[in-house]
Protein backbone atom coordinates (compact mmCIF):
# COMPACT_ATOMS: atom_id res chain seq x y z
CA UNK A 1 0.00 0.00 0.00
CA UNK A 2 2.78 2.43 0.96
CA UNK A 3 4.63 1.80 -2.29
CA UNK A 4 1.91 3.71 -4.15
CA UNK A 5 2.86 7.40 -4.51
CA UNK A 6 -0.68 8.65 -3.85
CA UNK A 7 -0.83 6.69 -0.61
CA UNK A 8 2.58 8.04 0.43
CA UNK A 9 1.29 11.56 -0.16
CA UNK A 10 -1.89 10.83 1.74
CA UNK A 11 -0.06 9.39 4.76
CA UNK A 12 2.49 12.21 4.87
CA UNK A 13 -0.11 14.99 4.62
CA UNK A 14 -2.48 13.36 7.09
CA UNK A 15 0.31 12.90 9.64
CA UNK A 16 1.03 16.64 9.70
CA UNK A 17 -2.68 17.46 9.68
CA UNK A 18 -3.20 15.17 12.68
CA UNK A 19 -0.36 16.84 14.57
CA UNK A 20 -1.59 20.42 14.12
CA UNK A 21 -5.19 19.35 14.76
CA UNK A 22 -4.16 17.85 18.10
CA UNK A 23 -2.16 20.91 19.12
CA UNK A 24 -4.62 23.60 17.97
CA UNK A 25 -7.66 21.52 18.99
CA UNK A 26 -6.68 21.64 22.68
CA UNK A 27 -6.93 25.45 22.56
CA UNK A 28 -10.15 25.33 20.48
CA UNK A 29 -11.81 23.29 23.23
CA UNK A 30 -10.39 25.41 26.06
CA UNK A 31 -11.58 28.62 24.36
CA UNK A 32 -15.04 27.17 23.54
CA UNK A 33 -14.55 27.80 19.85
CA UNK A 34 -15.89 24.56 18.35
CA UNK A 35 -18.76 26.22 16.51
CA UNK A 36 -16.59 29.09 15.36
CA UNK A 37 -14.26 26.47 13.92
CA UNK A 38 -17.17 24.95 12.04
CA UNK A 39 -18.12 28.37 10.65
CA UNK A 40 -14.56 28.90 9.47
CA UNK A 41 -14.74 25.59 7.63
CA UNK A 42 -17.91 26.74 5.86
CA UNK A 43 -16.14 29.94 4.92
CA UNK A 44 -13.36 27.66 3.70
CA UNK A 45 -15.87 25.86 1.47
CA UNK A 46 -16.79 29.18 -0.16
CA UNK A 47 -13.09 29.99 -0.50
CA UNK A 48 -12.29 26.66 -2.14
CA UNK A 49 -15.21 27.11 -4.54
CA UNK A 50 -13.96 30.61 -5.31
CA UNK A 51 -10.49 29.14 -5.95
CA UNK A 52 -11.94 26.70 -8.49
CA UNK A 53 -13.92 29.52 -10.11
CA UNK A 54 -10.79 31.70 -10.30
CA UNK A 55 -8.61 28.84 -11.56
CA UNK A 56 -6.53 28.53 -8.34
CA UNK A 57 -5.81 25.54 -6.15
CA UNK A 58 -8.81 25.14 -3.78
CA UNK A 59 -6.47 25.31 -0.75
CA UNK A 60 -5.32 28.81 -1.76
CA UNK A 61 -8.91 30.01 -2.06
CA UNK A 62 -9.63 28.51 1.35
CA UNK A 63 -6.63 30.20 2.93
CA UNK A 64 -7.63 33.56 1.47
CA UNK A 65 -11.22 33.39 2.71
CA UNK A 66 -10.57 31.93 6.16
CA UNK A 67 -7.62 34.19 6.99
CA UNK A 68 -9.38 37.37 5.89
CA UNK A 69 -12.64 36.53 7.65
CA UNK A 70 -11.35 34.86 10.83
CA UNK A 71 -10.88 38.03 12.84
CA UNK A 72 -14.21 39.53 11.71
CA UNK A 73 -16.05 36.33 12.55
CA UNK A 74 -14.26 36.14 15.92
CA UNK A 75 -15.30 39.70 16.79
CA UNK A 76 -18.92 39.11 15.71
CA UNK A 77 -19.22 36.11 17.99
CA UNK A 78 -17.63 37.65 21.08
CA UNK A 79 -21.00 38.38 22.71
CA UNK A 80 -22.51 35.11 23.89
CA UNK A 81 -26.03 36.52 23.57
CA UNK A 82 -25.75 36.91 19.82
CA UNK A 83 -23.13 34.25 19.07
CA UNK A 84 -25.49 31.60 17.72
CA UNK A 85 -27.40 34.03 15.51
CA UNK A 86 -24.16 35.58 14.16
CA UNK A 87 -22.69 32.17 13.40
CA UNK A 88 -25.89 31.02 11.65
CA UNK A 89 -25.96 34.15 9.51
CA UNK A 90 -22.32 33.84 8.51
CA UNK A 91 -22.57 30.10 7.79
CA UNK A 92 -25.64 30.56 5.59
CA UNK A 93 -24.06 33.38 3.62
CA UNK A 94 -20.84 31.53 2.93
CA UNK A 95 -22.46 28.20 2.01
CA UNK A 96 -24.60 30.19 -0.42
CA UNK A 97 -21.51 31.87 -1.83
CA UNK A 98 -19.79 28.50 -2.21
CA UNK A 99 -22.73 27.17 -4.24
CA UNK A 100 -22.70 30.33 -6.36
CA UNK A 101 -18.97 30.08 -7.16
CA UNK A 102 -19.27 26.39 -8.07
CA UNK A 103 -22.19 27.19 -10.33
CA UNK A 104 -20.31 30.06 -11.97
CA UNK A 105 -17.29 27.82 -12.46
CA UNK A 106 -19.51 25.31 -14.32
CA UNK A 107 -17.98 22.43 -12.38
CA UNK A 108 -19.60 19.10 -11.73
CA UNK A 109 -20.94 18.18 -8.33
CA UNK A 110 -17.90 15.96 -7.69
CA UNK A 111 -15.92 19.14 -7.00
CA UNK A 112 -18.39 20.14 -4.30
CA UNK A 113 -18.22 16.63 -2.86
CA UNK A 114 -14.43 16.78 -2.72
CA UNK A 115 -14.43 20.12 -0.92
CA UNK A 116 -17.20 19.23 1.49
CA UNK A 117 -16.11 15.71 2.34
CA UNK A 118 -12.38 15.69 1.63
CA UNK A 119 -10.23 14.13 -1.07
CA UNK A 120 -7.04 13.01 0.61
CA UNK A 121 -6.39 10.25 -1.91
CA UNK A 122 -6.14 12.81 -4.70
CA UNK A 123 -3.59 15.03 -2.91
CA UNK A 124 -0.47 15.83 -4.96
CA UNK A 125 3.17 16.07 -3.84
CA UNK A 126 3.01 19.87 -4.22
CA UNK A 127 -0.09 19.94 -1.96
CA UNK A 128 1.77 17.82 0.58
CA UNK A 129 4.65 20.30 0.69
CA UNK A 130 2.21 23.16 1.16
CA UNK A 131 0.48 21.29 4.00
CA UNK A 132 3.85 20.61 5.69
CA UNK A 133 4.92 24.24 5.33
CA UNK A 134 1.65 25.61 6.74
CA UNK A 135 1.73 23.07 9.58
CA UNK A 136 5.28 24.14 10.43
CA UNK A 137 4.20 27.81 10.55
CA UNK A 138 1.30 26.96 12.90
CA UNK A 139 3.50 24.85 15.18
CA UNK A 140 6.27 27.45 15.36
CA UNK A 141 3.87 30.26 16.25
CA UNK A 142 2.16 28.12 18.90
CA UNK A 143 5.56 27.24 20.34
CA UNK A 144 6.56 30.91 20.47
CA UNK A 145 3.41 32.09 22.29
CA UNK A 146 2.77 28.80 24.11
CA UNK A 147 2.78 30.00 27.72
CA UNK A 148 0.70 33.12 27.13
CA UNK A 149 -1.77 31.27 24.90
CA UNK A 150 -2.06 28.54 27.53
CA UNK A 151 -2.75 31.08 30.29
CA UNK A 152 -5.32 33.01 28.24
CA UNK A 153 -7.07 29.85 27.05
CA UNK A 154 -7.26 28.03 30.38
CA UNK A 155 -7.67 31.01 32.74
CA UNK A 156 -8.80 34.09 30.87
CA UNK A 157 -9.52 36.08 34.05
CA UNK A 158 -6.05 35.38 35.44
CA UNK A 159 -4.40 36.29 32.12
CA UNK A 160 -6.25 39.61 31.94
CA UNK A 161 -5.30 40.52 35.49
CA UNK A 162 -1.69 39.68 34.73
CA UNK A 163 -1.86 42.24 31.92
CA UNK A 164 -1.27 39.77 29.11
CA UNK A 165 -2.09 41.03 25.62
CA UNK A 166 -5.25 38.91 25.51
CA UNK A 167 -6.83 40.77 22.56
CA UNK A 168 -3.74 40.28 20.42
CA UNK A 169 -3.55 36.64 21.49
CA UNK A 170 -7.16 36.14 20.37
CA UNK A 171 -6.44 37.56 16.95
CA UNK A 172 -3.24 35.52 16.53
CA UNK A 173 -5.11 32.38 17.57
CA UNK A 174 -7.95 33.06 15.12
CA UNK A 175 -5.44 33.32 12.28
CA UNK A 176 -3.76 30.08 13.42
CA UNK A 177 -7.19 28.46 13.53
CA UNK A 178 -7.98 29.69 10.01
CA UNK A 179 -4.74 28.13 8.78
CA UNK A 180 -5.45 24.87 10.59
CA UNK A 181 -9.00 24.67 9.26
CA UNK A 182 -7.80 25.15 5.69
CA UNK A 183 -5.13 22.50 6.11
CA UNK A 184 -7.35 19.98 7.93
CA UNK A 185 -10.10 20.38 5.33
CA UNK A 186 -7.77 18.73 2.83
CA UNK A 187 -8.33 15.39 4.48
CA UNK A 188 -11.76 15.41 6.11
CA UNK A 189 -13.40 18.14 4.02
CA UNK A 190 -15.11 21.31 5.14
CA UNK A 191 -18.16 19.65 6.64
CA UNK A 192 -16.24 17.39 8.98
CA UNK A 193 -13.65 19.74 10.45
CA UNK A 194 -15.07 18.85 13.86
CA UNK A 195 -13.70 15.37 13.42
CA UNK A 196 -10.07 16.44 13.68
CA UNK A 197 -10.07 19.89 15.23
CA UNK A 198 -12.40 19.28 18.14
CA UNK A 199 -13.20 15.61 18.82
CA UNK A 200 -9.68 14.35 19.70
CA UNK A 201 -9.00 17.34 21.96
CA UNK A 202 -12.45 17.06 23.54
CA UNK A 203 -11.70 13.39 24.30
CA UNK A 204 -8.16 14.08 25.53
CA UNK A 205 -9.33 16.32 28.40
CA UNK A 206 -10.67 13.23 30.19
CA UNK A 207 -7.38 11.34 29.98
CA UNK A 208 -4.70 13.98 30.60
CA UNK A 209 -4.53 16.89 33.02
CA UNK A 210 -1.70 19.00 31.64
CA UNK A 211 -1.83 21.03 28.43
CA UNK A 212 1.09 19.16 26.89
CA UNK A 213 -0.41 15.82 27.98
CA UNK A 214 -3.74 16.70 26.35
CA UNK A 215 -1.90 17.64 23.17
CA UNK A 216 -0.08 14.31 23.07
CA UNK A 217 -3.27 12.32 23.64
CA UNK A 218 -5.15 14.40 21.02
CA UNK A 219 -2.33 13.94 18.50
CA UNK A 220 -2.30 10.19 19.20
CA UNK A 221 -6.07 9.94 18.67
CA UNK A 222 -5.88 12.02 15.48
CA UNK A 223 -3.04 9.90 14.11
CA UNK A 224 -4.86 6.64 14.83
CA UNK A 225 -7.93 8.12 13.14
CA UNK A 226 -6.23 9.32 9.96
CA UNK A 227 -3.87 6.36 9.56
CA UNK A 228 -6.65 3.89 10.37
CA UNK A 229 -9.00 5.73 8.03
CA UNK A 230 -6.54 5.66 5.16
CA UNK A 231 -5.82 1.97 5.66
CA UNK A 232 -9.47 0.96 5.96
CA UNK A 233 -10.40 3.18 3.02
CA UNK A 234 -7.69 1.51 0.96
CA UNK A 235 -8.80 -2.04 1.66
CA UNK A 236 -12.57 -1.44 1.48
CA UNK A 237 -12.72 1.34 -1.11
CA UNK A 238 -15.14 3.17 1.21
CA UNK A 239 -14.65 6.89 1.92
CA UNK A 240 -11.67 7.63 4.17
CA UNK A 241 -13.65 10.38 5.88
CA UNK A 242 -16.27 7.90 7.04
CA UNK A 243 -13.65 5.82 8.83
CA UNK A 244 -11.89 8.81 10.40
CA UNK A 245 -15.22 10.18 11.67
CA UNK A 246 -16.19 6.77 13.07
CA UNK A 247 -12.85 6.24 14.84
CA UNK A 248 -12.86 9.72 16.41
CA UNK A 249 -16.49 9.38 17.53
CA UNK A 250 -15.59 6.05 19.09
CA UNK A 251 -12.76 7.74 21.00
CA UNK A 252 -15.10 10.48 22.17
CA UNK A 253 -17.78 8.07 23.35
CA UNK A 254 -15.11 5.99 25.13
CA UNK A 255 -13.82 9.15 26.82
CA UNK A 256 -17.31 10.02 28.04
CA UNK A 257 -17.76 6.46 29.27
CA UNK A 258 -14.43 6.59 31.07
CA UNK A 259 -15.34 9.88 32.72
CA UNK A 260 -18.70 8.49 33.83
CA UNK A 261 -16.98 5.46 35.33
CA UNK A 262 -14.30 7.62 37.01
CA UNK A 263 -16.88 9.84 38.68
CA UNK A 264 -18.62 6.70 39.94
CA UNK B 1 7.88 45.33 59.83
CA UNK B 2 9.23 47.89 57.37
CA UNK B 3 7.40 51.18 57.03
CA UNK B 4 7.91 52.14 53.43
CA UNK B 5 5.00 52.82 51.10
CA UNK B 6 4.05 50.28 48.46
CA UNK B 7 1.47 52.47 46.77
CA UNK B 8 -0.17 55.85 47.11
CA UNK B 9 -3.59 56.77 45.79
CA UNK B 10 -3.68 60.49 45.12
CA UNK B 11 -6.82 62.54 44.43
CA UNK B 12 -8.27 59.58 42.55
CA UNK B 13 -11.59 59.90 40.75
CA UNK B 14 -13.26 57.47 38.39
CA UNK B 15 -16.30 58.56 36.40
CA UNK B 16 -18.54 56.49 34.20
CA UNK B 17 -20.77 58.16 31.59
CA UNK B 18 -23.84 57.88 33.85
CA UNK B 19 -22.33 58.29 37.30
CA UNK B 20 -19.30 59.10 39.41
CA UNK B 21 -17.93 56.23 41.50
CA UNK B 22 -15.62 58.13 43.81
CA UNK B 23 -13.94 61.46 43.96
CA UNK B 24 -10.73 62.76 45.52
CA UNK B 25 -9.75 59.43 47.12
CA UNK B 26 -6.43 59.56 48.98
CA UNK B 27 -4.59 56.89 50.92
CA UNK B 28 -1.16 55.32 51.25
CA UNK B 29 -0.58 51.61 51.74
CA UNK B 30 2.60 50.68 53.60
CA UNK B 31 4.51 47.49 52.81
CA UNK B 32 3.51 44.52 54.91
CA UNK B 33 0.11 45.95 55.90
CA UNK B 34 -3.19 44.12 55.63
CA UNK B 35 -5.84 46.54 54.34
CA UNK B 36 -9.49 45.62 54.20
CA UNK B 37 -11.66 47.49 51.72
CA UNK B 38 -15.31 47.40 52.75
CA UNK B 39 -18.40 49.07 51.38
CA UNK B 40 -21.84 48.52 49.96
CA UNK B 41 -22.35 47.17 46.45
CA UNK B 42 -21.89 50.08 44.08
CA UNK B 43 -19.63 52.03 46.46
CA UNK B 44 -16.64 51.49 44.17
CA UNK B 45 -14.69 48.54 45.60
CA UNK B 46 -14.43 46.70 42.30
CA UNK B 47 -13.76 49.94 40.42
CA UNK B 48 -10.89 50.74 42.77
CA UNK B 49 -9.38 47.27 42.33
CA UNK B 50 -9.73 47.44 38.55
CA UNK B 51 -8.02 50.83 38.60
CA UNK B 52 -5.20 49.41 40.75
CA UNK B 53 -4.83 46.60 38.20
CA UNK B 54 -4.68 49.12 35.34
CA UNK B 55 -7.87 47.77 33.81
CA UNK B 56 -9.57 51.15 34.22
CA UNK B 57 -8.14 54.61 33.69
CA UNK B 58 -8.67 57.20 36.42
CA UNK B 59 -10.73 60.24 35.40
CA UNK B 60 -8.51 62.31 37.70
CA UNK B 61 -5.64 61.75 40.10
CA UNK B 62 -3.22 58.84 40.04
CA UNK B 63 -2.03 55.67 41.70
CA UNK B 64 1.70 55.65 42.32
CA UNK B 65 3.62 52.45 43.03
CA UNK B 66 7.02 52.48 44.76
CA UNK B 67 9.60 52.25 43.32
CA UNK B 68 7.39 51.78 40.20
CA UNK B 69 4.54 49.67 38.81
CA UNK B 70 6.93 47.36 36.97
CA UNK B 71 8.68 46.39 40.19
CA UNK B 72 5.34 45.72 41.90
CA UNK B 73 4.19 42.17 41.26
CA UNK B 74 0.48 41.89 41.98
CA UNK B 75 -1.18 38.58 42.81
CA UNK B 76 -4.96 38.57 42.42
CA UNK B 77 -7.49 36.09 43.81
CA UNK B 78 -11.03 36.63 42.48
CA UNK B 79 -14.29 35.40 43.97
CA UNK B 80 -15.21 33.40 40.88
CA UNK B 81 -13.53 31.94 37.88
CA UNK B 82 -15.37 30.44 34.96
CA UNK B 83 -14.16 26.90 35.61
CA UNK B 84 -16.75 24.13 35.36
CA UNK B 85 -16.56 20.66 36.86
CA UNK B 86 -14.99 19.29 33.66
CA UNK B 87 -12.14 21.81 33.79
CA UNK B 88 -9.28 19.50 32.88
CA UNK B 89 -6.04 21.03 34.21
CA UNK B 90 -4.50 19.60 37.35
CA UNK B 91 -4.03 21.93 40.30
CA UNK B 92 -0.27 21.92 39.61
CA UNK B 93 -0.73 22.88 35.95
CA UNK B 94 -3.28 25.55 36.85
CA UNK B 95 -0.84 27.15 39.29
CA UNK B 96 1.97 27.13 36.72
CA UNK B 97 -0.19 29.08 34.22
CA UNK B 98 0.84 32.26 36.01
CA UNK B 99 4.47 31.68 35.02
CA UNK B 100 3.84 33.31 31.65
CA UNK B 101 5.46 36.02 29.55
CA UNK B 102 8.38 33.75 28.69
CA UNK B 103 8.88 32.12 25.30
CA UNK B 104 10.38 28.88 26.62
CA UNK B 105 7.50 26.35 26.44
CA UNK B 106 8.63 24.21 29.36
CA UNK B 107 9.27 25.25 32.98
CA UNK B 108 12.81 25.82 34.19
CA UNK B 109 14.09 24.08 37.31
CA UNK B 110 13.62 27.31 39.29
CA UNK B 111 10.04 27.64 38.08
CA UNK B 112 9.26 24.04 38.96
CA UNK B 113 10.62 24.71 42.45
CA UNK B 114 8.38 27.81 42.73
CA UNK B 115 5.30 25.74 41.81
CA UNK B 116 6.30 23.09 44.34
CA UNK B 117 6.69 25.74 47.04
CA UNK B 118 3.33 27.35 46.17
CA UNK B 119 1.69 23.91 46.48
CA UNK B 120 3.42 23.23 49.79
CA UNK B 121 2.64 26.58 51.36
CA UNK B 122 -1.07 26.30 50.52
CA UNK B 123 -1.31 22.67 51.70
CA UNK B 124 -2.05 21.40 48.21
CA UNK B 125 0.92 19.09 47.63
CA UNK B 126 -1.15 15.93 48.05
CA UNK B 127 -3.76 17.25 45.61
CA UNK B 128 -1.31 18.50 42.96
CA UNK B 129 -2.43 16.03 40.31
CA UNK B 130 -6.18 16.35 40.94
CA UNK B 131 -8.11 18.05 38.10
CA UNK B 132 -9.12 21.47 39.40
CA UNK B 133 -12.69 20.92 38.17
CA UNK B 134 -13.04 18.07 40.64
CA UNK B 135 -11.70 20.04 43.63
CA UNK B 136 -13.97 21.40 46.40
CA UNK B 137 -14.74 25.11 46.75
CA UNK B 138 -12.10 25.59 49.44
CA UNK B 139 -9.46 23.66 47.48
CA UNK B 140 -10.20 25.77 44.42
CA UNK B 141 -9.74 29.00 46.37
CA UNK B 142 -6.44 27.67 47.75
CA UNK B 143 -5.38 26.83 44.19
CA UNK B 144 -6.25 30.40 43.08
CA UNK B 145 -4.21 31.70 46.02
CA UNK B 146 -1.30 29.41 45.12
CA UNK B 147 -1.44 30.61 41.51
CA UNK B 148 -1.30 34.22 42.70
CA UNK B 149 1.61 33.42 45.04
CA UNK B 150 3.73 31.45 42.56
CA UNK B 151 5.26 34.61 41.17
CA UNK B 152 6.10 35.83 44.68
CA UNK B 153 4.03 39.00 44.54
CA UNK B 154 4.65 42.03 46.76
CA UNK B 155 0.95 42.84 46.76
CA UNK B 156 -1.86 40.29 47.07
CA UNK B 157 -5.42 41.35 46.27
CA UNK B 158 -8.25 39.15 47.55
CA UNK B 159 -11.32 40.36 45.68
CA UNK B 160 -14.24 38.98 47.72
CA UNK B 161 -12.36 35.69 47.58
CA UNK B 162 -14.11 34.31 50.65
CA UNK B 163 -17.67 35.24 49.63
CA UNK B 164 -18.61 31.82 48.28
CA UNK B 165 -16.91 29.79 51.02
CA UNK B 166 -18.39 28.33 54.18
CA UNK B 167 -17.16 29.63 57.53
CA UNK B 168 -14.48 27.05 58.14
CA UNK B 169 -12.99 27.49 54.66
CA UNK B 170 -12.99 31.29 55.02
CA UNK B 171 -10.88 31.13 58.14
CA UNK B 172 -8.63 28.45 56.66
CA UNK B 173 -7.92 30.64 53.62
CA UNK B 174 -7.36 33.82 55.62
CA UNK B 175 -5.13 32.05 58.16
CA UNK B 176 -2.91 31.11 55.23
CA UNK B 177 -2.91 34.64 53.86
CA UNK B 178 -2.16 36.10 57.29
CA UNK B 179 0.78 33.71 57.58
CA UNK B 180 2.25 35.05 54.32
CA UNK B 181 1.51 38.58 55.47
CA UNK B 182 3.45 38.00 58.71
CA UNK B 183 6.27 35.76 57.58
CA UNK B 184 7.03 37.30 54.19
CA UNK B 185 5.91 40.86 54.81
CA UNK B 186 3.39 40.43 51.97
CA UNK B 187 1.10 43.43 51.57
CA UNK B 188 -2.55 42.39 51.35
CA UNK B 189 -5.70 44.14 50.12
CA UNK B 190 -8.80 42.22 51.14
CA UNK B 191 -12.10 43.33 49.60
CA UNK B 192 -15.05 42.04 51.61
CA UNK B 193 -18.54 42.55 52.96
CA UNK B 194 -17.70 40.44 55.99
CA UNK B 195 -16.92 42.88 58.79
CA UNK B 196 -16.07 40.30 61.51
CA UNK B 197 -13.61 38.68 59.11
CA UNK B 198 -12.07 42.04 58.25
CA UNK B 199 -11.77 42.89 61.94
CA UNK B 200 -10.08 39.61 62.73
CA UNK B 201 -7.40 39.72 60.02
CA UNK B 202 -6.82 43.27 58.77
CA UNK B 203 -4.62 45.99 60.24
CA UNK B 204 -6.54 48.89 58.74
CA UNK B 205 -9.68 49.58 56.76
CA UNK B 206 -10.90 51.70 53.90
CA UNK B 207 -14.67 52.12 54.02
CA UNK B 208 -16.07 53.29 50.71
CA UNK B 209 -19.41 55.07 50.85
CA UNK B 210 -21.49 56.47 48.04
CA UNK B 211 -20.79 59.97 49.35
CA UNK B 212 -17.19 59.61 50.50
CA UNK B 213 -14.83 57.32 52.34
CA UNK B 214 -13.29 56.60 55.74
CA UNK B 215 -9.85 55.30 56.66
CA UNK B 216 -8.44 54.05 59.89
CA UNK B 217 -7.03 51.28 62.08
CA UNK B 218 -9.25 48.20 61.89
CA UNK B 219 -10.24 48.49 65.57
CA UNK B 220 -12.05 51.71 64.67
CA UNK B 221 -14.14 50.18 61.88
CA UNK B 222 -17.74 50.97 62.90
CA UNK B 223 -19.85 47.90 63.64
CA UNK B 224 -22.66 49.39 61.58
CA UNK B 225 -20.41 50.39 58.67
CA UNK B 226 -22.57 48.58 56.13
CA UNK B 227 -25.90 49.18 57.84
CA UNK B 228 -26.12 52.96 57.97
CA UNK B 229 -26.38 53.37 54.21
CA UNK B 230 -29.26 50.93 53.93
CA UNK B 231 -31.46 52.56 56.49
CA UNK B 232 -30.99 49.86 59.09
CA UNK B 233 -30.99 46.76 56.93
CA UNK B 234 -28.71 44.05 58.25
CA UNK B 235 -25.31 43.82 56.64
CA UNK B 236 -24.75 40.45 55.07
CA UNK B 237 -21.76 38.46 56.16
Amino acid sequence: MLSLPFMQNAFLASTFIAIISGVVGVFVIARNMSFLTHTLSEIGFAGAAFGIFAGWAPLNGMLLFTMVSSVIVGQMSVKASRREASISAISSLFIGLGILFLSLANKTSSYATNILFGSIIGISRANVLQVILLSAVVLLVVLFIYRDLKFDSFDHIGARVKGLWTNVLSIVFLVLLALSVSVAAQIVGSLLIFVLLTLPAASARYFAHTVSGMMLVAIGMSLIGVWGGLYLGYITNWPVTFFIASIECLFYLSALGYNHWRQG
Amino acid sequence: MSQSPLLAVEHLAVNFPDHQVFQDLNFTLQRGRFLSIVGENGAGKTTLIRTLLHQLKPSAGAIRFFPDRKATRIGYVPQFRNLDEEYPLSIRDFISLNLSGIHLPWLSRKERAAVKEALRSTNLTALAKRPLGMASGGEKQRAYLAQALVEQPNLLILDESTASLDNMMKYELLDLVKKFNHEQNLTVIFVTHDLPLAKQYADEYLLLRRDGYELGPIAELPEDALISERGGAAAHA
